[in-house]
């Protein structure tokens, strides 16, 4: 029909025209100390974490998954650095920087292999599976953190979610290097056709010589990763670690921006680009919301008016009912002929 | 005599009785018909939501909604009461209110065949948000009929006492049981989640006992949501905040099959008291902090989710090899 990008980018257009129309200089970008300021920049900012988490998101759902832990993983991820670099000597000190970062993200890892394990080698149900985390996994964060909010005060650190590089905040260049690497190793390998694969037939693509679980434990793997990364962006952007608030409802935020990318909740297929798009669409309606002076709460209404339209514009069903109307309504002499045939 | 299909009931009220006799061995006091009696008190609302969210994973969907339908209920509630309605007005309204949305939600999830995790989860968005919409501040209760629901103690043979939302939650059970098993609609809902296609094939009404699962879980939330009320006396945006959790949790330890088609009331019944039974012994524990309810109840899913995996997928097993 159309290519898959036309409505996600069209919404996206739409709202960025829209905050054109109400305030022109919303487009506008200044340079100051050396560092480019601006509603677009901030958009991207903010919205790293989400496009991260998004993207491995993305891989999960490509495989009939879902992966419900992630808000919880961010949150552990950004406690685990947080303690490790709050118990240090000398809080600025790259090595004891860059432990923080690793023992994190091995975490991380951990985490998503024990969804990929109880997915893929118990074989429970992929939104079960990965409740029981979301469940457990904000009781974790808080025993990292002893339930207090742990403060750090490190500029290596710090310089993940709020520092910047070639005038542009580094958490964007993360993500640039994510989002390539997810896309070339999906769409350059075979990696993606057998997620692709496994997404649309578990047990055919076995028969085929795919090694289904592997390639289920590694989305999984990919999509904790993913989340730990975002975590640490999230939790050096405040310099701090909330176990109980940190990516709270992201998990909600990331399938929501995948759905509107156009990935199919069925599995089968998935488009990165999209995704991304999605999640940029989710941060400039925030945006928009705040900058209008809408009060914020309201964005949950909108979001949910979002995920209904973006679900019922995907349902084939709805598609047909529309048809059907369109068409008796523009051909009413068409209703008869098929009630008589 | 202990039939199959009864197992995993039996290790719930088994597990139960485990905890609560661990707890009166450990902590003095413990072992007292109001330390039980307690654990229907504040958790009379998060039954009455577990029960709904039986039967929609019974009929092998789920409702991410339930929490944010009970913050709206109290929203709704404490709006009109200020405004001066009557009670008697304001709750039939507002059960009315819940039962719709669950059978919007439950139409859009049948006629357009979207998920229903989508549909439900655009729910818990909407309802938390329209909470907001009408006001992002606590609003207490002070009307007289709430007050005394709130501190009413009906006195129980022995001075143990219960509160009248415990009635209202038993109440509704006794419903929902003789509905599972005694009624059409409840006979339709297992059927429907055992496989919907012989269900259709079978010329049940589908789309009814679909709606109407939904309905229910909806009423069932308003319910709720107006125990809450009585609990709380007062109406917040933020109240009841990862309430469908709990209640997933609820049903899940009860020994209800996740993919739907098995599953019984009773065991929610029981998958309630544990979760209230583990706050209460960390209660009691007094140094443990609150945070380990969480981790606690997420093992327990886990052992829970595992057992249930090891009783169904052998006889799944059998059938692939077959």
């Amino acid at each position: 029909m159309k290519h898959h990008l036309f409505w996600p980018v069209t919404v996206l257009a739409l709202l960025l025209l829209f905050n054109l129309l109400y305030d022109p200089s919303f487009f506008s970008i200044k340079l100051r100390e050396g560092q480019l300021y601006g509603s677009l920049i901030d958009i991207l900012n903010f919205g790293a974490p989400l496009i991260l988490v998004s993207i491995g998101m993305t891989l999960v759902i490509a495989t009939k998954g879902i992966d419900l832990s992630v808000g919880s993983i961010v949150a552990i991820a950004g406690a685990m650095a947080c303690l490790t670099i709050s118990k240090g000597a000398d809080q600025n000190s790259i090595g004891l920087v860059a432990t923080a970062i690793l023992m994190s993200l091995a975490l991380s890892l951990a985490l998503g292999l024990w969804n990929g394990l109880l997915v893929a080698g118990v074989g429970i149900q992929p939104i079960i599976a990965t409740l029981i985390l979301m469940v457990a996994g904000r009781g974790i964060a808080q025993l990292i953190t002893s339930g207090q909010i742990i403060t750090v005060t490190s500029d290596n650190y710090e310089y993940i979610g709020a520092g910047s590089l070639f005038t542009l905040p580094f958490s964007i260049f993360i993500v640039a290097v994510m989002f390539a690497a997810a896309s070339l190793l999906t769409r350059k390998t075979a990696i993606g056709l057998f997620i692709e694969s496994v997404g649309n037939k578990p047990v055919a693509s076995r028969l085929a010589g795919i090694r289904s679980r592997a390639v289920m434990i590694a989305v999984y793997l990919f999509c904790g990763l993913c989340a730990g990364i975002a975590g640490l962006i999230l939790s050096s952007n405040v310099s701090s670690a909330d176990g109980n608030n940190a990516g709270l409802w992201y998990e909600l935020d990331a399938i929501l921006a995948v759905v509107i990318g156009g990935t199919s909740l069925n599995g089968g297929r998935f488009y990165l680009a999209g995704t991304v798009i999605g999640a940029l669409i989710i941060q400039t309606l925030t945006t928009t919301i705040y900058t209008i002076g809408v009060p914020p709460e309201i964005t949950l209404v909108v979001k949910a008016f979002v995920v209904l339209v973006v679900c019922l514009i995907q349902s084939e069903s709805f598609r047909k009912t529309l048809m059907r109307r369109w068409r008796t309504r523009r051909y009413p002499a068409e209703k008869e002929l098929t009630r008589h045939a | 005599m202990l039939k199959r299909q009864h197992m995993p009931i039996f290790v719930t009220v088994a597990l139960f009785a485990f905890i609560f006799i661990a707890g009166s061995f450990r902590y003095t006091g413990f072992f007292s018909a109001q330390v039980l009696l307690n654990l229907f008190i504040d958790n009379a609302f998060l039954l009455i939501v577990a029960i709904g969210m039986t039967f929609v994973i019974v009929s092998g969907g789920i409702d991410l909604s339930v929490g944010s339908v009970i913050a709206l209920t109290t929203m709704i509630s404490a709006t009109l009461l200020q405004d001066g309605w009557s009670p008697a007005a304001v709750i039939p309204l507002v059960l009315i209110l819940g039962s719709a949305f669950g059978a919007g939600m439950g139409a859009i999830i049948h006629y357009f065949k979207i998920q229903p995790f989508i549909v439900t989860l655009a729910g818990m968005f909407l309802a938390r948000g329209l909470c907001y919409v009408i006001s992002t501040n606590t609003i207490t209760i002070d009307n007289a009929f709430y007050t005394s629901m709130a501190q009413t103690k009906l006195t129980l043979p022995g001075g143990s006492f219960v509160s009248i939302s415990v009635l209202i939650a038993l109440l509704v059970f006794g419903a929902a049981f003789y509905m599972a098993h005694y009624t059409r609609f409840g006979r339709n809902t297992y059927a429907l989640g055992g496989n919907e296609q012989s269900a259709v094939l079978m010329g049940l009404p589908v789309a009814r006992t679909k709606i109407g699962v939904y309905m229910f879980s909806g009423f069932c939330s308003a319910l709720a949501g107006v125990v809450f009320t009585f609990y709380m006396l007062s109406g917040y945006g933020l109240h009841a905040i990862g309430m469908e959790l709990d209640a997933i949790a609820a049903v899940v330890i009860g020994g209800t099959l996740l993919t739907g088609g098995f599953g019984y009331v009773a065991g929610t019944l029981f998958g309630v008291l544990i979760q209230g039974v583990i706050q209460t012994i960390i209660s009691f524990e007094g140094t443990l902090s609150s945070w380990w309810t969480r981790i606690v109840i997420g093992l327990l899913l886990f052992l829970f989710i595992v057992l249930q995996k090891l009783f169904s997928g052998r006889q799944l097993l059998q059938k692939h090899r077959a």
